[in-house]
Parts: structure tokens; sequence; C-alpha cells
């Protein structure tokens, strides 16, 4: 009766099918409600976004029956727009929806910011190293990085510091920057009120003292919240899934899993690292529906990967903590700090970090 | 007097739970066994009272842990499962620690149509509350309360 029943009839609702350890032998009990499905918790909407089930007020691990693949952005119009945003570590914050931010204004903001970061100076609050005549802040907009035409354009708020050794040059060190996106936030689009902006995913780079003031100045000026957003490992194992998916044309890095074990006296951590191409063919032979991966298809390739490691080394990992992932695409640390690796699967990435941020806001 | 089984990953919360099991006041006996998988070692059969009620402990920081549980719970008899059985799940206080989806853990409850109690067994206030009811538990399946039978469990 149980069978594989999940596939056939459910269609792509990770939920129906059975579990990944299979069902245990010598059960007599096959309920009659037995292979219901959840309720809706689980189930993907057409597009494949996070349902909040009813039962937690926070997703604790809820996580979607299924999602979509990240497109491939095939279009190489300016990747050296989004170019400066590679290889750098991004500390991951979930920003509440801005009150009466508009993005025409950007230079009066600045303005501010910058008038607000030296009266911070002038309290002595700034870490302030060499530049004698300030800090200067510049806002702008990035179109591109967005999902749809529904999704707010992106901003970035970069601070230099102007150092008067070279007047003529007017040289400037970008000490700090920041930027804020929204791509395919429609969750939180939709039930928006008037007046409000949604960019609920905010990226920073640059000294922890910068992210506090420009954050407090946020948080005065538009009336919204900034929280650290952590990734679990649950969502890390779906990015490490997600990457390997994804097709990438030279030659990459090899997969890397990084895992911390608890409940003991000196902190140990496992490093996991494979071969591109196999963890490819691992994942190609798990993955059924093109574009699409569910919760199951995550689990079973997991599972292979720590099966193979405790057949070599005796070790369970999956009695462990999965802190980072890093794939030829992007890394990702459980703290909530990224990298992103590739300018074709950007937006992919984005995609799923603005869906996690949703979910940290509501 | 009534005997509860304890089972779940070593290095789990079990044995606090077991502890703060004995020091509540109760007016009947308990054996608590603990056990980190099924089946239970065949030797001491003849010595084991009959268990009267099953509680597998799962944290969801640690997919093992849940893996461990399923493996064991192919061990069990079909009869348990009419209310001496439950799962405890521990570890929810932090979010961004959690290993395990909670899907799978509805399904189990789901499946084998037993309660799923969620408790951070690491705090004690809670510690000792799920003592508590673990105690009113077992007092039912043991059937030492007239009128109140185990089968009701599997309706929660």
């Amino acid at each position: 009766m149980a069978g594989g029943a999940g596939r056939g009839g459910a269609g792509a609702d990770g939920t129906g099918v059975q579990m990944a350890g299979g069902r245990p032998a010598g059960s007599a009990i096959e309920m009659e409600g037995a292979m219901r499905t959840l309720p809706s918790s689980g189930r993907p909407s057409g597009t494949g976004r996070l349902s909040r089930g009813p039962l937690f007020g926070r997703n604790y691990g809820l996580s979607p029956g299924s999602r979509l693949l990240p497109p491939r952005c095939q279009e190489d119009a300016d990747p050296q727009k989004t170019a400066f945003l590679l290889r750098k570590q991004w500390t991951l914050y979930s920003v509440s929806p801005l009150y009466k931010f508009s993005s025409a204004d950007l230079k009066d903001y600045a303005r501010m910011l910058g008038v607000f970061i030296a009266a911070e100076k002038q309290k002595g609050l700034a870490v302030d190293v060499d530049g004698e005549l300030g800090v200067r802040v510049a806002m702008s907009g990035l179109p591109e990085l967005r999902g749809s035409e529904q999704d707010p354009a992106a901003v970035l708020v970069q601070l230099s510091l102007r150092s008067s050794l070279s007047p003529k040059n007017s040289e400037e060190k970008l000490i700090w920057s920041g930027w804020f996106c929204c791509v395919a936030g429609d969750d939180l689009l939709e039930n928006l009120p008037e007046n409000f902006t949604c960019l609920p995913l905010f990226l920073v780079n640059g000294a922890e003292s910068y992210t506090a003031i420009v954050g407090s100045w946020f948080q005065k000026t538009f009336d919204c919240c900034f929280r650290r957003l952590a990734i679990s490992p649950l969502n890390l194992t779906w990015m490490a899934a997600m990457w390997t998916g994804c097709k990438v044309d030279k030659n990459t890095a090899a997969m890397e899993l990084l895992f911390s074990v608890p409940h003991l006296p000196q902190p140990l951590d496992i490093s996991y690292a494979i071969h591109p191409e196999d963890v490819k063919a691992l994942w190609d032979t798990v993955q059924k529906t093109p574009g699409e991966i569910t919760q199951e298809e995550v689990d079973v390739f997991m599972e292979c990967l720590y099966s193979h490691f405790h057949r070599h080394f005796k070790i369970h990992l999956s009695a462990t903590k999965l802190v980072k992932v890093s794939t030829g695409i992007a890394s990702a640390h459980c703290d909530g700090i990224i990298k992103f690796l590739q300018s074709q699967y950007l937006i992919g990435v984005l995609m799923l970090l603005t869906e996690l941020a949703i979910s940290q806001i509501q | 007097s009534a005997t509860i089984l304890l089972v779940g990953a070593e290095g789990g919360p079990q044995q606090q739970l077991a502890e703060a099991m004995l020091c509540e006041k109760k007016d009947f006996n308990i054996n608590i066994h603990l056990a980190s998988s099924l089946p239970l070692p065949p030797e001491r059969d003849h010595l084991r009272p009959r268990i009267d009620l099953i509680a597998f402990v799962i944290d969801i920081k640690s997919k093992y842990s849940l893996k461990s549980v399923q493996a064991s719970l192919a061990y069990v008899d079909v009869r348990f499962f009419l209310g001496k059985v439950c799962f405890l799940v521990t570890g929810v206080g932090r979010v961004n620690n959690c290993s395990v989806e909670m899907n799978a853990i509805w399904k189990l409850g789901e499946d084998y149509c037993s309660p799923v109690i969620f408790c951070e067994l690491e705090l004690e206030g809670i510690r000792v509350a799920t003592a508590q009811r673990l105690l009113r538990m077992l007092q039912i399946c043991a059937g030492r309360v007239p009128g109140v039978s185990a089968l009701y469990f599997s309706l929660l």
C-alpha cells in the first residue's frame, strides 16, 4: 500500500513521498491515514515559495517541500556592475520593511548619513584610522539585482575614507559597503501596506562599528529593525544540494562541507571535501524533476555523503552540526556569512537568501 | 510498579530526564530503562519487567538521532502503538541549530499514531514539567488510573 506511492499521485509534493530511511520492516501497522499528506506547511505553491505552516510563529525547521532551482542568468549584461560583489565575505541581516523610503532621494539620504557618521565620530564612537577629511557616503541603486519588476531595486551604501595625503587625486579608500536587496519577495510584497518598501536582505562587508552606526541611522530614520540572519544546518544542506545542481562552465572548486562536533571537551571540526564532478554525478542520480528540488532529494543526497564518510571513517556526520558549505557557486556559513563566486547564479542565491530573510522577519 | 523505556541516541538528555522523573513525588514505584537503540539485548529478557510506556527522544539538532529512532521503531511490538509510545522532541529552543526538518517529525507522529511532545529538555524547568507529564502518562499506561486507558493517547 505504501510502497513507492509518493511520486506518482502527489506530483512534486515532497511531503507525500515516503521517508528517506524507508518504511520500517517489522511494523505491521499500515493504518489508513498513514500516507496522507501533511497540512499546508509542506505543500509547494506554484512558484515554490515557502508556505508558512500554522504550527509555529517562526519556522522552526519548516522547510518547503520543494524549491525551484536558481535560474542561470544567461545575459552577460554588465557583469562588471555586479563584479564587485563577488569573492567578498558578506554578513547577512534581515531587515523589516522600511517606512517612507524613496529610491529617488538617495542623494539626500547619503548626505544625512554622512552628517550622522561625522556626529558619531565627534562623540568618539567611530573607529577612525587615518581619515582626516572624514567619511564620504555614497548611496546608489542596483536595478539589476532583482527577481522581477515587482521587486524594489537594490540599494547600495558605500563608505569611503577621504585621505588628505593626496588632495589632488582625491583617492578614496572604500572601507565599508552594505547593500539592501529583495529578490522574488512576493510573499512579503503582497501584503505590504502603503509607504513601506520591502528590502528584507542586507549584506555587509566592513568594520562592525560602521555597521552599527549605519544600522542605527536606518533604524531611526525608517523605523525598521535589523537582525543577524543565521542559517540553520537544514538550510545549509538545501544550499549544498541546490548549488551542486547548478551547471558551471569552467572547472570549479571542490565542494567542501565543514562540520562541528558537539559535546566534546576540545572543539573538533571535520572538513569533508568532494571532487565537484563526483558530487555532480551523485546529485544527477538523485534529482528527478529538472528545475525543481524536493526535501526528499536533499535528504537522500546528504545521506549518501554521510554514509560514504561513515564507511571510511566510522563517524556519523549526521550527529554533528553542519556549519559551512562551500561550492563553486558560493559559500555559506551558519553564522550568516556568504561569499558569492559566480555572477551567473548571483540572483539565484539571493533568491534563497531573501526567502530566509523574509521567514525570519515574519 | 510501572516501567518506562527511554530510547534515544547516546549523549542525549535521557539520563537527566530519568533523574528528574526519579526526583518527582509519586505514590507508586517506577523503573526507568535507558537504551540507545532497539532491540534490547535478548540475554536479559527474562529479567526485564513488562514495559508500560516507551518514549523516543529525538534531538532536532542531530539528524542521527532521528535516524536511530526510526531504525529502532521497527523492533517495537505492534501492540505498543495503542497509546504506549510517545515521541519527545528536544532542541527546539534554538531555531538556527536545527538539522531535522519538522515535516519528518510530524510524519513520524502521524504514521505511528503517537503523540509528539516538544520539550526543550536542556532547560531544567521544562525537563521537570516533562518528567511530570511522563509520570502521569506512565500511570495511565500501567493501568493505575481507573477509567482512563492508554488508548486515549493515540488520539492526541
